[in-house]
């Protein structure tokens, strides 16, 4: 019975599997959050809202809101995962210490954050596409490509999340990247309302937006077509991911390796 | 294994902050099976040697060796042979008592079943096992500090590292995990633990270093330490006229004296004449005893408060 190092592939596994046994225990309300939610907001702005705008791009608008709702959800599942929930098992239960103190390093750790926040947005989508999907909003199968997506823009998502709680002293820093980030690429990537009917500097700033990228492969697939220049909309997901890991790594440890 | 042969090195280590060297230039060796203690004041860079022993503070300079690994390459495997009981209880608020004791496991690589028999046996021996199912809320300071202990046992490891395992302790809490600790030691294990407590520190400790200012300014077995730096006996007179007293007696130049406050202490080879003349001053109070690790402590990092 002796300590044995996992193959570094496997490092992050007994952290990734330590937050779904911590999530297992809440599962109630995760669930009741990740279903009820989005049928509050389809029935409500879906059919509500709605009925007074008709048709968005040839669709219903609560087919329109649904695609989106699922890339939005994705985005704040895993940004509020990476912040305010990566914090505190950081700076406020020391969990993270607990785990530098094992055979575990800063890279395993944050490896296993970000597939776990890929991990919760894949969640909180399967529970909108059940939804979406006994409303009727769903085209066909093809939805289900949505899954493998929504992982990634959680991950891309939780890395950019995990630098900004690199460098966060308490929680109402958040409300920074929130307000300043999160909230302008929620009005302004399609969720809501199509980018093109916005001014043309905007549909360009718009164009550098993960959420943005992420929409033109989801929402396609919602509605039984397949995406557009599904390379490029990768890749952008991909670098936005790439780029913000070493980053964030960097910035924990000189956190936390003083 | 040979008694003597160390099992943590330090050699010339140093770790800066800023302007400020936290770690000035420590060699240290611990031999395996012993217990050996740090001791200093706040800000004395006992934590800061304890978290570069763990690979989690790079030293500066210097070379820091532990199983006769070098822990700037080799920290993760050394990790694998050590337990950690930080400073702070980090023990998961969302796990019960056995739970913590299964998911620290896992960050060793082991699973659930192939610690089953050694968890069981962890509850037992830190007084647990009827608490296995309690969450960490439900528990009292002292059984957190005893789950942290045995948690820090899950991979069976040869060398513990304890950073002031008994703070905030009441005295109770703080006896068992001494017996613990005793145990411990007495199955073979290394110790090595950071305290405030001098009493602690002179009961468990067969060897132990005073730490000031990042710099190592004593080494020894607690008895040592008293004989080489320390004279025997002590006086405390304390009570109105104290000090008076203290300045009309005849004191012999080799008597050291300190004036703390209203108290006197009296730093003596022999204490007969004190005790005799005292006892003829009944407005005074004394306390006479042998000189214990406090006095050397104070000796050698003075009075002044630390913060």
């Amino acid at each position: 019975m002796k300590p044995n190092l996992a193959s570094p592939w496997w490092r992050w596994y007994p952290v990734w599997s330590r937050n779904v046994r911590v999530w297992r225990k809440l599962l109630g309300p995760a669930l009741l959050g990740n279903i009820g939610e989005p049928l509050l907001y389809l029935l409500a702005l879906g059919y509500g809202l709605g009925s007074f705008l008709g048709e968005l791009q040839g669709l219903p608008y609560v087919v329109y809101l649904a695609s989106g709702m699922v890339c939005a959800s994705a985005m704040n599942t895993a940004s509020f995962e990476g912040m305010y929930s990566a914090y505190t098992r950081m700076a406020v239960q020391d969990t993270w210490l607990g785990m530098l103190t094992a055979p575990l390093d800063i890279r395993d750790v944050l490896v296993a954050e970000i597939i776990w926040a890929g991990t919760k947005s894949l969640i909180s989508v399967a529970a909108i596409l059940v939804v979406a999907g006994v409303m009727g909003l769903i085209a066909d199968l093809r939805a289900l490509l949505v899954l493998p997506l929504a992982w990634l823009l959680g991950c891309c998502f939780g890395a950019m999340a995990l630098m900004v709680t690199a460098v966060a002293r308490n929680y109402d820093f958040f409300l920074y990247y929130f307000t300043l980030l999160i909230t302008p690429m929620l009005l302004l990537s399609g969720v809501f309302f199509p980018v093109a009917s916005m001014p043309g500097y905007i549909q360009a700033g718009a164009a550098f937006l993960p959420l943005y990228h992420a929409i033109a492969l989801m929402r396609p697939l919602m509605i039984g077509t397949w995406p557009i220049n599904t390379i490029l909309h990768l890749t952008v997901l991909l670098l936005y991911t790439v780029a913000a890991f070493p980053l964030a790594l960097h910035l924990i440890r000189r956190r936390l390796m003083k | 294994m040979n008694v003597t042969s160390p099992i943590v090195r330090l050699d010339a280590l140093v770790k800066c902050y800023g302007q400020q060297r936290v770690v000035d230039n420590v060699t240290l060796q611990v031999n395996s099976g012993e217990c050996f203690g740090l001791l200093g004041p706040n800000g004395a860079g006992k934590t800061t040697t304890l978290r570069m022993m763990l690979g989690l503070t790079r030293p500066d300079s210097g070379k820091l060796t532990i199983l006769d690994r070098d822990t700037s390459k080799h920290a993760r495997e050394i990790r694998c042979q050590i337990g950690v009981v930080p400073q702070m209880d980090n023990l998961d608020p969302d796990f019960s008592v056995i739970e913590n004791l299964r998911t620290y496991a896992s960050y060793f690589g082991l699973r659930a079943k192939q610690v089953a028999d050694r968890i069981q046996q962890l509850l037992e021996f830190a007084h647990l096992t009827s608490k296995a199912n309690a969450t960490i809320e439900s528990l009292s300071g002292g059984m957190k500090r005893r789950l942290t202990l045995a948690r820090s046992l899950v991979n069976d490891p040869q060398l513990l590292i304890l950073d002031e395992p008994t703070t905030g302790l009441d005295p109770q809490a703080r006896q068992h995990i001494w017996q613990r600790l005793r145990e411990l030691k007495q199955a073979g294990r290394t110790l090595i633990l950071t305290t405030h407590y001098m009493e602690e520190a002179q009961r468990l400790c067969d060897r132990l270093a005073i730490m000031d200012q990042g710099q190592v300014i004593a080494v020894g077995a607690p008895q040592e330490l008293i004989q080489i730096h320390i004279e025997p006996h002590v006086i405390e007179v304390y009570g109105n006229g104290a000090e008076q007293w203290s300045r009309q007696y005849p004191m012999p130049a080799q008597v050291r004296v300190e004036r703390v406050g209203e108290t006197v202490f009296l730093y003596t080879q022999d204490e007969k004449p004190f005790i005799d003349d005292l006892c003829r001053h009944p407005q005074l109070q004394f306390l006479h005893r042998r000189a214990n690790l406090e006095d050397v402590f104070l000796k050698l990092t003075g009075r002044d408060l630390r913060e």
